[in-house]
């Protein structure tokens, strides 16, 4: 034992970690790893022009709604298709108490209320809506849910393309624009000094919240919610016999999931300025799926990896210019390869690592520590806190069999 | 009274289409306890390789739909074999993101190969014929889709009572293992599945393209309505897809008649949602559906 090298950091005894680095991880190289993160945002911050802002200000968005999605189907092992319309719902509160009052009676209605209500607003009513539906979705499982949460989206469709003092009808509506105390982000202004463009203000925003949603759910996920929420995905019947309340695992999981949905929504949409209802498709929720099966299930990293695979990479392609606008007749335009690329990656991913680029990583660890180990017979396995119940192949390895909801 | 059994018999004709989707849904399932979300891309697929073989490489009607038959089967072999056959005993969840990856890869190929503005539809008749008797129009178009999915049904019915594939097949849906016990190759079982699923989804892919006049990538979006029909007859039930997709398809073209008669306070599009109200009832009330098996699980 006495061999051991020193890249092998032992795990700090939790006896000694200060609480503040347990809310992180309790590990040296966490810290490293922050430092590094924080250090990556600021030369980020210092030298983009603002076509990148927008690229990443995307990328970030996308990832609090890939976070959302990885709470219900990742961690928690539910199929949903809807997220999308959890995304609208947020979007249009966001629209309601935040836009401009109308002018004339055919303008979309707003309340004109500020930026700090609006955004919460949105993230609660998504979340109510969702403990709404959950009690009747949540009796279904796999398929069945899959294809309940499918229907989501079209019910959502029509509702939106008719309602059209909220969402403007088939033409689309403006969406508010975030304030801070008369500093409204479209417009030039100064913090601390510092001239902030639009982008580098909506940076700063995006890069928060994110840093709350991932924060948030990365410690519910080590909490007693959490492990409930992953001992219903890796066997109901087991999480049931030691005292989970499926129905409260299931709900808290989707109304979490809605949650982040409805905040994700509303920033996407106030960042966009304009979205007509037929953005919200089912299109939309397959992309979010490919970004968590790519990145990595039940991983927050891993979300934040894959939205910028599915969301950043097609931007990052059109701002070079490197393929035309529209396929066709062979040509492909760099939203469809990106589509063919996420399409076949989801394939490819869920044969050989169901963990995602995420997966691969672990497994890359485990195998340099394997290397470094390997004379060290007495060595106990290498710290992985989370790994087995994080592969995709030990999610819910039950049957797709309809359960009228006995147990919940 | 003319109106009713004009638009009822548009929908029992939209139904049939729902019926044919169903059917590949119903058989995969049975058979392997797998819904495919591909199946509306594999339609979709098969309807354009048939509108270029006869546009573009200038065949006859038939062999073109032979050809979207053989190119379909083809896909849904090769991906039952190379794919689905090493996710056996993975959960739900990878099982169906899988077939949605399936389905991302085939509408972008189809973007990339056709372009994404519609294109003729192929048919053997100029599309808007039919007859007239008392007062309500038979299109040409609506009665061939329900002669063909009768004679389908029929091919179908015989095929799973009295061939020994078809027993093969039936025998596997009620128990796996039993079936392997008694010498029963489940790859065919599986692989025969998807054949049939395959070629199904792109004879109703025809007609549904033929009915819509010019088709375009987002012709596979149909394929969705099947969910709702395969659900109201009960998702492991062959019978219950028929029924389903009929009721379904009535469901649909009927609100779409009448919704701005009766109802027009609901707004535009109602009828794009009734079938999933239904299903969402059915789903409530009935969850195996009208036909299906009942399961129960006990803890």
């Amino acid at each position: 034992m006495s061999a051991r090298p020193e890249t092998r950091t032992p795990a700090a005894p939790a006896s000694t970690a200060t609480p503040s680095s347990r809310l992180l991880g309790g590990r040296i190289s966490r810290w490293i790893a922050v430092i590094l993160i924080v250090a990556a945002i600021l030369v980020f911050f210092s030298v983009a022009n603002d076509d990148w802002f927008t690229i990443v200000n995307y990328t970030l968005i996308a990832a609090i709604a890939a976070i959302s999605l990885n709470v219900l189907s990742g961690y928690t092992g539910q199929v949903s298709l809807g997220i999308a319309f959890f995304m609208a719902i947020g979007a249009y509160t966001a629209a309601y108490l935040g836009g401009d009052v109308p002018n004339t009676p055919l303008d979309p209605l707003g309340l004109g209320l500020p930026f700090i209500i609006w955004l919460p607003a949105a993230g609660i009513v998504a979340g109510l809506v969702g403990a709404l539906i959950g009690p009747t979705a949540l009796r279904l499982k796999g398929f069945y849910l899959g294809i309940v949460t499918l229907s989501l989206i079209f019910i959502g469709q029509y509702i939106f393309l008719n309602a059209r003092r909220i969402t403007g009808g088939p033409q689309g509506r403006a969406f508010p624009v975030p304030a801070i105390g008369g500093a409204t982000f479209d417009q030039q202004n100064s913090l601390f000094g510092f001239a902030l463009t639009s982008g580098q203000q909506y940076f700063l925003l995006i890069l928060v919240v994110l840093a709350l949603a991932a924060l948030f759910v990365y410690n519910v996920m080590r909490s007693r919610a959490g492990r409930a929420f992953r001992a219903v995905r890796d066997n109901e019947t087991g999480a049931t016999i030691m005292g989970v309340n499926l129905f409260e695992a299931k709900m808290g999981s989707f109304i979490l999931s809605s949650f982040l949905a409805g905040i994700a929504g509303a920033l996407f949409a106030s960042y966009s300025r304009y979205i007509i209802p037929n953005y919200w498709s089912l299109a939309l929720s397959i992309q979010f799926i490919a970004a968590i099966i790519i990145g990595g299930i039940a991983s927050v990293w891993g979300s934040l990896l894959g939205a910028a695979f599915v969301f950043g990479l097609p931007l990052v392609i059109d701002h070079f210019s490197l393929l035309p606008v529209a396929s066709g007749s062979g040509i492909i335009s760099s939203g469809d390869l990106n589509a063919l690329l996420y399409g076949l990656l989801i394939v490819v991913f869920l044969l050989f690592e169901p963990g995602g680029v995420i997966g691969l990583a672990r497994r890359a660890k485990v195998l340099t520590r394997k290397f470094y180990t390997h004379k060290d017979e007495g060595g106990e396995p290498a710290e992985i806190t989370d790994l087995p119940s994080e592969s995709g192949s030990q999610l819910d390895a039950g049957n797709s069999t309809l359960t009228k909801g006995e147990n919940t | 009274m003319a109106y009713f059994l004009q638009i009822a018999f548009a929908g029992i004709a939209l139904g049939c289409i729902y019926a044919l989707i169903g059917l590949g849904f119903s058989i995969i399932f049975k058979a392997s306890e797998v819904i495919n979300f591909a199946q509306g891309e594999l339609l979709l697929v098969g309807a354009y390789v048939v509108s270029s073989a006869v546009f573009d490489w200038h065949l006859n009607f038939i062999i073109a739909v032979l050809a979207g038959v053989v190119v379909t089967v083809a896909i849904g072999l090769l991906f039952e074999r190379f794919v689905l056959q090493h996710m056996i005993g993975r959960p739900v969840f990878s099982i169906l993101m899988i077939t949605i990856g399936l389905g991302t890869i085939l509408h972008t190929a189809v973007i990339v190969i056709w372009g994404s503005n519609p294109i003729p539809a192929a048919a053997p008749y100029t599309i808007t014929s039919g007859f007239n008797i008392g007062g309500i129009h038979f299109g040409l178009n609506d009665l061939l889709t329900i002669i063909v999915t009768i004679i389908l049904c029929a091919i179908l019915f015989y095929f799973f009572q009295y061939t020994r594939y078809g027993l093969a097949m039936r025998a596997t849906a009620l128990d796996q293992e039993a079936a392997l016990a008694v010498g029963i190759n489940i790859r065919t079982v599986y692989a025969l599945a998807w054949g049939i699923a395959a070629a199904v989804a792109t004879i109703g892919g025809v007609f549904l393209a033929i009915g819509s006049y010019a088709m375009d990538p987002t012709l596979g979006g149909a394929a969705l309505l099947a969910f709702p029909a395969i659900i109201l007859g009960g998702v492991d039930s062959i019978t219950g897809a028929v029924v389903g997709g009929i009721i379904i398809g009535l469901v649909q073209d009927l609100t779409a008649g009448y919704e701005s008669h009766v109802a027009s306070f609901l707004g535009a599009g109602i009828h794009q949602i009734t079938p999933y109200l239904v299903m969402i009832l059915v789903l409530l009330i009935r969850p195996y559906g009208l036909f299906g098996t009942r399961k129960v699980e006990r803890i």
